[in-house]
């Protein structure tokens, strides 16, 4: 496994797209970083740019690769190596190259530019980020068998995610004002890794507070290390499911 | 070596394989014939296990293929298109799958040297044409000497001198014992290796037979006009089924 | 003709009282030394306490008497009683050191109480760990100068406020640190007074708090850190200048809570960092003018029940809502505000931006409506909206907005 791993993330550190990506990652976050005096403000702008552009962008590029690469795959199932090996080390060396591409562009500009907790949570929600969407990439890899299909599919997953659930939320918020929804709205939250990222991020910042004032649970809840511990372990298992249900379905796929 | 007992996979409400049965052995050079969507592909993809029939068993040198991941260390495949990751170089190809089979420590590179792949080996797979990618396929297929060797258009898209010198080396392996299941087009290519036919339509196995057998039942000596012979015969056989079905 | 007599008898008796006038040392070596001193003094002596323990409580000072601690003696309540009790006028009280006053839901325990009096002064003591600090009570004309005063209070119930005072009049409150205690200053039925360049951080609910108490002065204070800010209400002609409001930042903080206040003055304070800047609920004719709102959750969250206050050469800066209101109807005005969120042109360089800036965005008003909305904070689909709206104005009020813009932030400081 290690040694596909090590091959791939080789190949794709000299892939044009990848360093594409980190160039771009890296200049917004300088320029955002040396415009802004204030190290929060600059940071939520990074957040923003980490929502919009990470989920997108390692879904879509994570799904074309991974069926650009299926006669690779082939060739590699021809080796006398098991299908989860094959695949596992498909997406980690893939998660791999799309992680150490944020990690350089906005993490470590980030840390050394604004060295705090807050700049740390921010490295950490992007790679989750990163990690699920190439996992939810996976996932529809092993699905679907036609390439434009799978691309489509992962587009609306993405658009989905990063837009439309949050507006169907905000429906239900809006239907359900009168009763005491705070609890559902946390279950509902655990299903968008954006959003989760999102809340992971924000309550690391003094804005925090603004959710607070609102709703007392969100802040009493999520600011608490429980709160913490439960987004990342939600992302985390935004990450796990997907990798597990790929290994599965991907063990009885005819290629 | 490659014993198939009632495989049967279908695709849909297409039969890629029905009901399946054959032994292949040591020594023999088969070549799977047959038109377009006749399951020659499936039958290669169940045997390396890349297909899971529904039904049947599939053994290669006594080990079950479902499910199984080690007998493929007894199997050489040269896929009909060889895709590499872009950035990749020959030689990173090479030893990538080099260092996947930490069971093998013994190389065959002849074919590197004589497609003249050393002196290009640095040069990355994006940049290389069809055929040099083909030529890649086949090094990785000879690389560690297995037992089987599973060869799909193996001679497609190489230059005349290359596929002089593939063709070559797939002998060459033959008279070791090695047992050879290839896939062409190019009849022709196939003439001197060649030792038993092996042919499948609608994913049913027409027939299965030596070189000599045939030649004997058709009376005509050259493949290609000894399989012509046979798809005619095929041909009327299916129309008088047809007939007889209705 | 009848002055001059009147002048000499007025002079001779000073002369007398003075001469009369004495200082008694007290120390802690009897028991009840500073009552029984209290006890055994004239109108008009100095008592001198001397460094050491007192455990004395509930002491009276019925007398015109001067009360100075030598190097802060130590008057111990010992967590029962009451300390002092001032029931005369003219009463000077400084350098002592009061602590530990008992508590009880029954009575309002403080450090120092002042009585029915005027003109006392409590100057330069330091009250620690006590439920009130000092206590005023239908007192007038009363200085509360550079006292520190403080408690650690953890709950409201339990607690009680740093300078407390109840329908009094002409107080001066000056130069005092107070923290720790429920409420830092609270005011109730307190007219015609000033607090000037007063500290008050971490107290528990509010910094500063009045009620009913018209025509205050506020200026110079600093208020940090406080539990809820500042709570003004029911109260007309109040003048709160130069004040700077920090970090009063919490679930239900406010740097100021205005509750049906009227004619009144709000200018040149600072608000920084609060979870809100000012909050107004049925308060009319205020002015509040060349303030800075500075990285606050929301700068000013006015209610509908609000109206004709004038919001006028503000800066807003940073703040994550400039603006937020609960109604449609805005009857309150907007003029020559600084915001840096606006991102209008000035093509006749008078440096007022030539197109109106609407300081409600659509996700604020979203929130005012169904809170719980606020989940979504700085969400991809808020932008959004926010956007949209810029373009399509449909839900925020339309009569909120500052036709004169500044483009430039005006130097209040």
């Amino acid at each position: 496994m290690n040694t596909i791993v090590k091959y791939i993330t080789l190949d794709l550190i000299k892939n044009k797209i990848i360093i594409i990506y980190t160039l771009l990652l890296g200049v917004i976050s300088f320029s955002v970083l040396s415009i802004d005096s204030n190290s929060s403000k600059g940071l939520l702008s990074l957040l923003n740019i980490t929502l919009l552009f990470v989920p997108i962008i390692s879904i879509l590029f994570a799904t074309i690769y991974f069926f650009n690469s299926s006669e690779f795959i082939e060739l590699l199932l021809s080796q006398p190596v098991k299908r989860k090996t094959v695949l596992l080390a498909e997406y980690s060396g893939l998660s791999t190259a799309l992680c150490a591409a944020y990690a350089v562009g906005i993490g470590i500009p980030t840390i050394i530019l604004t060295p705090s907790p807050a700049a740390l949570v921010l490295l950490v929600s992007g790679l989750l980020l990163t990690l699920s969407f190439t996992a939810l990439a996976l996932l529809v890899f092993v699905l679907f068998k036609d390439k434009t299909k799978g691309i489509g599919a992962s587009i609306i997953i993405s658009l989905f995610l990063s837009l439309l659930f949050d507006g169907l939320l905000l429906i239900f918020i809006y239907s359900f004002g009168e009763y005491p929804i705070e609890k559902p709205i946390l279950g509902i939250i655990a299903l968008n890794p954006i959003d989760l990222a999102r809340i992971l991020m924000l309550l690391q910042l003094d804005v925090a507070v603004l959710m607070g004032y609102s709703g007392a649970l969100f802040k009493k809840f999520l600011g608490s290390m429980a709160g913490s511990a439960y987004a990342i372990i939600c992302m985390m298992l935004w990450v796990i499911v997907p990798l597990f249900l790929s290994v599965k379905i991907f063990r009885k796929k005819d290629l | 070596m490659i014993k198939l007992t009632e495989v049967t996979k279908s695709f849909g409400k297409f039969k890629a394989l029905d009901n399946i049965s054959l032994t292949l052995g040591k020594g023999q050079a088969i070549s799977l014939l047959g038109p377009n969507g006749s399951g020659k592909t499936t039958l290669i993809k169940s045997i390396l296990g890349l297909v899971i029939p529904e039904a049947g068993t599939i053994t290669v040198n006594g080990l079950q293929v479902n499910n199984n991941w080690a007998y493929r260390s007894h199997i050489g495949y040269m896929p009909q298109i060889g895709r590499y990751p872009d950035n990749m170089t020959i030689v990173q190809v090479l030893n990538m799958i080099k260092e996947l089979r930490s069971d093998k420590h013994v190389y065959d590179e002849e074919l590197i040297d004589s497609l003249g792949l050393r002196k290009i080996q640095d040069k990355t797979m994006r940049s290389l044409s069809g055929g040099t990618r083909q030529k890649v396929s086949a090094c990785l297929a000879f690389l560690f000497s297995p037992d089987v060797f599973i060869l799909d258009e193996p001679t497609a898209g190489l230059d005349p001198l290359s596929s002089e010198i593939l063709q070559s080396k797939i002998a060459q392996e033959r008279n070791k014992g090695k047992l050879i299941l290839i896939t062409s087009h190019v009849l022709s290519d196939l003439e001197d290796i060649t030792s038993h036919i092996l042919y499948l339509q609608d994913g049913k196995m027409m027939f299965h037979k030596t070189v000599e057998d045939l030649q004997n039942i058709t009376g005509e000596l050259k493949l290609s006009k000894i399989v012509a012979s046979l798809m005619q015969e095929a041909d009327v056989h299916k129309s008088f089924q047809h007939e007889h079905d209705s | 003709m009848i002055r001059v007599p009147v002048l000499i008898l007025t002079m001779c008796l000073l002369a007398y009282v003075h001469a009369a006038a004495r200082t008694i040392q007290i120390s802690p070596r009897q028991a009840k030394a500073i009552q029984g001193a209290i006890n055994h003094a004239h109108a008009g002596d100095t008592l001198v306490i001397e460094k050491g323990i007192y455990n004395e409580s509930d002491i009276l000072v019925n007398k015109k008497l001067t009360i100075i601690g030598n190097n802060y003696p130590i008057i111990d309540g010992g967590g029962k009683k009451q300390l002092i009790v001032v029931v005369h006028d003219s009463v000077y009280i400084s350098g002592l050191q009061l602590q530990n006053t008992g508590r009880s839901s029954m009575t309002d325990m403080a450090a120092i109480r002042l009585q029915n009096v005027s003109g006392v002064v409590v100057h330069n003591n330091r009250l620690l760990n006590n439920t009130y600090g000092i206590y005023l009570q239908n007192s007038h004309y009363c200085t509360i100068s550079n006292n520190k005063v403080s408690a650690s209070t953890k709950d409201e119930l339990n607690s009680g406020n740093g300078i407390h005072a109840w329908k009094s009049t002409h107080l001066m409150i000056q130069n005092n640190n107070i923290s720790g205690h429920r409420d830092g200053i609270y005011f109730e039925f307190v007219t015609e007074s000033r607090i000037i360049k007063n500290v008050s951080t971490k107290n528990i609910r509010y910094g500063l708090h009045f009620m009913f108490s018209h025509r205050d002065v506020y200026a110079d204070n600093l208020f940090v850190d406080n539990g809820s800010g500042v709570a003004v209400m029911y109260s007309k002609f109040v003048e709160m200048y130069n004040n700077t409001f920090r970090h009063n930042w919490g679930d239900a903080a406010y740097a100021i809570l205005l509750k049906e206040i009227t004619d009144s003055k709000i200018k040149q304070n600072l608000f920084i960092k609060n979870t809100v800047g000012i909050y107004m609920e049925g308060s009319s004719r205020i002015d509040v003018m060349q303030n800075e709102f500075k990285e606050n959750g929301w700068g000013i969250r006015v209610q509908a029940s609000c109206d004709n206050n004038v919001f006028e050469h503000n800066n807003f800066l940073s703040n994550s809502f400039d603006v937020a209101t609960n109604g449609t109807m805005m009857l309150n005005t907007f003029n020559e505000n600084y915001w840096d969120k606006y991102d209008g042109y000035d093509l006749d360089k008078n440096k007022i931006g030539d197109v109106p800036y609407y300081p409600v965005s659509m996700y604020a008003v979203v929130t005012e409506r169904i809170p719980n909305a606020m989940i979504l904070y700085r969400s991809f689909l808020t932008d959004i909206m926010t956007q949209v709206e810029k373009l399509m104005p449909s839900v925020i009020p339309d009569n909120l907005r500052d036709d004169r813009p500044v483009m430039k932030s005006w130097k209040l400081r």
